[in-house]
């Protein structure tokens, strides 16, 4: 006997393949409603958990109660992800390019000129309409911080905030390496020299300084661009890209005085999860001077909601500007520096709901539930009206938007930068292996000038 | 037959074919031939050689060939082939199944489980667990050793790869080579032993000459299967530097993670090209030998 006649078998095969293309593109239709969806590079109990918690317990209830409450129906749906920011990248990249993807998407503000380029996506006002323009919130995001999802001019995605770059040191090892438990260095120089001073104490690695490939963009962000503006130049800038210019010469020597001086851990550098490394020997007290951004503060050694908390921290660690190189020999004549990034959230241009969509990414960027957001941690938010309530109760917080952030320096939002970034770390990897800061900026620069069109887009 | 029947077979037999062909041709041949194409163009994952790709010739081709990363990883992936492919997963596991071809009962029980246990057993759980063994800090290897803070997989990625491959994949060589030994008759060595026949000389000429396609499919299957495999890339993630950064995953690191998809198809086309090479001189083995014996 035959299992199927014939045609019932065509008219099932058919209806599988003309069903196939529903499948995938982001948000199942809901039932008589509206399903949006939202992602992000968070996801609840590891990578940035406290913001995958606040969409699911905060947004995603609240916002479609708002709505129910002016009768439409909608469900939100959240895509967690825990992943290496460059898979994300990948993926959400992936997403649009075949035109599906959530219809509220997490973007590093970095990436936004590459996928604007791309089409990925397309400006707010175009995707979002009308509303857009009359958002309340524009009035109270810092133009400086609205740069962050602006390309060519035009606004594509809401800033969730900003952040800024800084030295964090362990007061207990200062405290045995006879050095002030408050410290605030004012040269390099001082910082080698408390490296020296913390070299004496066993077993602990006196500076934590970003370098090499695995650590891929941190070692950019936290270690070469920061050194950068300290010893006067920025990447890009005028047009032209940083060659084997004499700052980056001073920038590769000075990791070169640290790991070929004894100061710092050249495995480290090295290892596939050495930042993450980096993080728990700094709460095991093991490390005496590390630079990162404000996100080690309140994701990574935070006592409640940290990934390598330390319960003693508000006591123990201390927090101090980055020097230039010498004083007032940092970019536009700075005694200190630092740099800043930040994320930003931009709508699906191929959302099957434009409007709802920004509905919902406006509401994730009101007053009140960037305060929720927040949860009572420290970050500086895009909203200066929700800034002014937090910045009082936290003063990490406050030394990042009132001491840190006026002095801050953003990156290039060019499709080539990752590319240069990668050709920088590179030279820090030759550094940290023993190679001199000359031969080191040499061979960056030969990568560079393929990368960017020849030596006419150099200032070396 | 009449030419109507002739011509009725024939449109069957087509007909038998063409699922086939066609799966063939939207699964095999189309990638393939798009892979070319895009290996031609400056295609990109974002900015603006995604949304208007240019053909730029051979040019790919070119950065490839002169870039000292790839020809590195050229270099590396020859090593590990060599190294955990030939030597390491078809010699062991021929070596395993000598010393094993007369037991029988519990210890070749327990030995070919504990080998196929290795190989049974998902990659990303076994890269785990070779993490665990050879990690700077608190691995297992250290603490058996009694040397706190040594690198192994940083002062010697290769090598930890190599092993590790060799270990995940011997247990295929080795049962492949048990069941090939069952067909020399053990009057055939024993006759070469009491003629004065060293070991090596029996493995020479009573030996080989009757496994020798076993060992040929083996070589090959193993060869290509480590030239393709990107498991090892949680262990070490190409690094410390690009010092175990073999062709997958330079393809990975440039194609995916730095968003050059044309580049990646070029590259990937030159992998190809290789892994071709591999099999043409394996089916011409595989001719000669029918030749000879035929």
């Amino acid at each position: 006997m035959r299992l199927f006649r014939r045609p019932v078998l065509i008219a099932t095969l058919t209806a599988a393949v003309l069903t196939l293309p529903a499948c995938g593109s982001g948000a199942p239709a809901g039932e008589g409603g509206t399903t949006l969806t939202i992602t992000a590079n968070s996801i609840s109990g590891g990578k940035n958990a406290a913001g995958a918690d606040w969409i699911k317990q905060w947004v995603i209830p609240r916002f479609e109660a708002a709505q129910k409450a002016a009768g439409h129906e909608v469900r939100v749906l959240f895509q967690p992800n825990g992943v290496d920011d460059e898979q994300y990248k990948t993926k959400v990249a992936l997403d649009l390019k075949s035109r599906t993807g959530a219809d509220v998407i997490d973007l590093d503000g970095i990436w936004v000129g590459e996928f604007a380029q791309a089409g990925y996506v397309k400006p707010l006002a175009e995707v979002g309409g009308a509303a857009v323009e009359t958002w309340e919130g524009w009035r109270q995001i810092p133009q400086a911080v609205q740069g962050l999802g602006i390309f060519d001019g035009k606004k594509y995605g809401l800033p969730q905030g900003t952040d800024g770059r800084v030295l964090y040191y362990n007061r207990e090892l200062f405290r045995k390496a006879g050095l002030p438990e408050r410290w605030q260095p004012g040269s390099w120089q001082e910082i080698l020299d408390a490296g020296a001073a913390l070299k004496k104490i066993p077993g602990v690695t006196p500076i934590q300084l970003n370098a090499g490939t695995a650590m891929g963009e941190a070692t950019a962000m936290q270690g070469a661009l920061p050194l950068l503006a300290g010893a006067g130049a920025e990447i890009y800038a005028g047009g032209k890209w940083a060659g084997s210019s004499q700052a980056v010469k001073d920038v590769l020597g000075f990791y070169r005085q640290i790991y070929a001086g004894g100061l710092g851990d050249p495995k480290l550098q090295q290892e596939a999860k050495g930042r993450d490394k980096s993080f728990a020997e700094f709460a095991d007290g093991r490390i005496g001077i590390l630079a990162e951004g404000d996100y080690f503060w309140r994701a990574v050694i935070d006592p409640k909601v940290g990934v390598a908390p330390m319960a003693d921290r508000d006591r123990v660690v201390g927090y101090a500007k980055i020097p230039a190189i010498r004083p007032g020999a940092g970019i536009r004549g700075q005694d200190f520096v630092s740099m800043s990034g930040g994320a930003v959230r931009v709508l699906n241009p191929f959302s099957r709901n434009p409007r709802q969509a920004w509905e919902l990414l406006s509401f994730m960027h009101s007053a009140e539930a960037v305060k929720a957001e927040l949860a009572g941690a420290a970050r500086v938010t895009s909203r200066s009206d929700v800034n002014a309530d937090v910045l009082a109760a936290d003063p990490m917080l406050k030394f990042i938007s009132e001491e840190v952030l006026p002095i801050t320096a953003y990156r290039p939002g060019l499709a080539v930068y990752p590319q240069v970034s990668a050709a920088l770390q590179e030279a820090t990897a030759d550094v940290v292996a023993g190679r001199t800061a000359e031969q080191a900026a040499t061979a960056y620069r030969a990568k560079v000038e393929g990368l960017v069109g020849g030596s006419g887009n150099l200032a070396d | 037959m009449s030419t109507d029947a002739a011509g009725l077979g024939r449109a069957r037999a087509v007909g038998f074919v063409l699922p086939a062909l066609v799966l063939i041709g939207v699964f095999l041949m189309f990638p393939a031939v798009w892979t070319i194409y895009l290996g031609l163009t400056d295609y990109r994952l974002t900015g603006l050689a995604a949304a208007e790709p240019r053909l730029v010739g051979a040019d790919n081709y070119v950065t490839a060939l002169g870039d000292g990363r790839f020809r590195n990883s050229l270099q590396l992936t020859v090593q590990y082939v060599l190294g955990s492919a030939i030597i390491g997963q078809a010699g062991l596991g021929f070596a395993l199944a000598w010393i094993m071809r007369d037991r029988r009962g519990p210890v070749r029980r327990l030995v070919e489980g504990l080998v196929l246990l290795s190989w049974i057993l998902p990659g990303s759980v076994v890269a785990f667990l070779w993490i665990a063994l050879l990690d700077r800090d608190g691995g297992t290897l250290n603490a058996l050793l009694g040397t706190p803070g040594a690198a192994w997989l940083l002062d010697h990625p290769m090598l930890s790869i190599i092993v590790f491959n060799t270990w995940r994949g011997t247990a295929f060589s080795m049962m492949l080579y048990a069941a090939a030994l069952e067909n020399v008759p053990p009057s055939h060595l024993e006759t070469a032993r009491l003629a004065g026949a060293s070991t090596f000389q029996q493995l020479r000429d009573v030996v080989l000459p009757r496994i020798k396609g076993h060992v040929l499919t083996n070589v090959l299957l193993t060869s290509l299967w480590t030239f393709n495999d990107f498991t090892p890339f949680l262990i070490t993630a190409g690094g410390p530097e690009g010092r175990s950064e073999i062709l997958p995953f330079y393809v990975y690191s440039t194609a995916l993670r730095g968003g050059q998809l044309g580049f990646g198809a070029a590259v990937s086309f030159l992998i190809l090209l290789i892994n071709l090479v591999f099999a043409l001189a394996y089916l011409r083995l595989l001719r000669d030998r029918r030749e000879v014996s035929g």
